[in-house]
C-alpha cells in the first residue's frame, strides 16, 4: 500500500511492474490515470496549477486507501498525485488496485478516486485567456463520492 | 494557534498562515471563523459564505461544532477539487 505526492511525472508501466512484480496471486489490476484537459467550462485552458495542504494530504490518502483495504479483499494498492504547475495531456493522478479477482480491484478504484476528489485536500487553479480562476467544486463530485457511503 | 488558509481563501486574506491568540470565548470551530472574521476586511470578505469556507483541525476534516483550543493546528480551505 503506497501514497505519493509529488511533483514530478510518474510513469503507469514502471508503477504496474513494481506493484505486481513476484507476486503472482494477483488476479487483475484497475488502473486510473486521470489527466488536464484542455477545456473547462466552454474555456481554453493552457496550464493548471495544484495547490495541497502537506501533511494533511498524504494522512487523508493513507486513511482512504486504509479504507478501501478494509472494505475489499487487495493485494495491493497504489495512489500517486501531483502538484504544482501542469499542462494539458499532463498525468495528474494515478489510483491502482490489485486483487485476485477483477470485482474488487475495479470497486475499489472507482472508490478510491471518488473518495479523493472529496477529502484529499488538493486545490486546482486554471489558467485560461480571461486570466486564472480557482476551480470550484462540483456537486456531481459529492454524489459520486456518496454512493460509497455505507449505510448506517 | 497556528492558522493555515488554501486556494482562494490564501490569496483574498493575503497571508498562508498566521498565529493568533485565542480569545477564551472561542472554543469551537464556528466561533473561531466568526472571529477571524473581524481581524480584518480581508479576513471577513475571504470568510464571508461559510458553506463555501471548510475546516481542518490538526489535518483531519470536521464540521463547525468541533472543539478547539490553542495548541490545535487549523486551517480554512474552499471546498476540495483533486483528482
Amino acid at each position: 500500500m503506497t501514497v505519493k505526492v509529488q511533483s514530478e511525472d510518474f510513469d503507469v508501466g514502471a508503477e504496474l511492474a513494481a506493484m505486481t512484480g513476484g507476486k503472482t496471486g494477483i488476479g487483475g489490476v484497475t488502473l486510473f490515470v486521470g489527466l488536464v484537459r484542455d477545456m473547462a467550462g466552454g474555456e481554453s485552458v493552457s496550464a493548471m496549477t495544484l495547490e495541497h495542504y502537506p501533511g494533511m494530504t498524504e494522512r487523508q490518502l493513507e486513511a482512504i486507501e486504509a479504507e478501501a483495504r478494509e472494505r475489499w479483499p487487495l493485494d495491493d494498492a497504489l495512489i500517486i498525485h501531483r502538484y504544482g504547475r501542469l499542462e494539458p495531456g499532463d498525468q495528474i493522478v494515478l489510483v491502482a488496485t490489485a486483487s485476485a479477482h477483477r470485482e474488487a480491484a475495479f470497486e475499489s478504484c472507482h472508490f478510491l478516486i471518488d473518495w479523493l476528489k472529496t477529502k484529499a485536500p488538493f486545490w486546482k487553479m486554471e489558467a485560461t485567456p480571461e486570466g486564472e480562476r480557482w476551480v470550484e467544486a462540483k456537486q456531481s463530485d459529492d454524489q459520486a463520492a456518496a454512493r460509497w457511503t455505507k449505510p448506517a | 494557534m497556528k492558522i493555515l488558509y488554501f486556494a482562494w481563501l490564501r490569496t483574498k486574506i493575503g497571508v498562508a498562515t498566521e498565529t493568533v491568540d485565542l480569545p477564551a470565548e472561542v472554543r469551537d470551530v464556528g466561533a473561531l471563523v466568526a472571529w477571524l472574521k473581524t481581524r480584518s476586511p480581508k479576513h471577513a470578505d475571504a470568510l464571508a459564505n461559510s458553506t463555501v469556507v471548510k475546516v481542518a483541525v490538526n489535518q483531519e476534516h470536521v464540521p463547525y461544532d468541533h472543539p478547539v483550543g490553542p495548541g490545535d493546528e487549523v486551517a480554512l480551505f474552499p471546498p476540495v477539487t483533486g483528482g
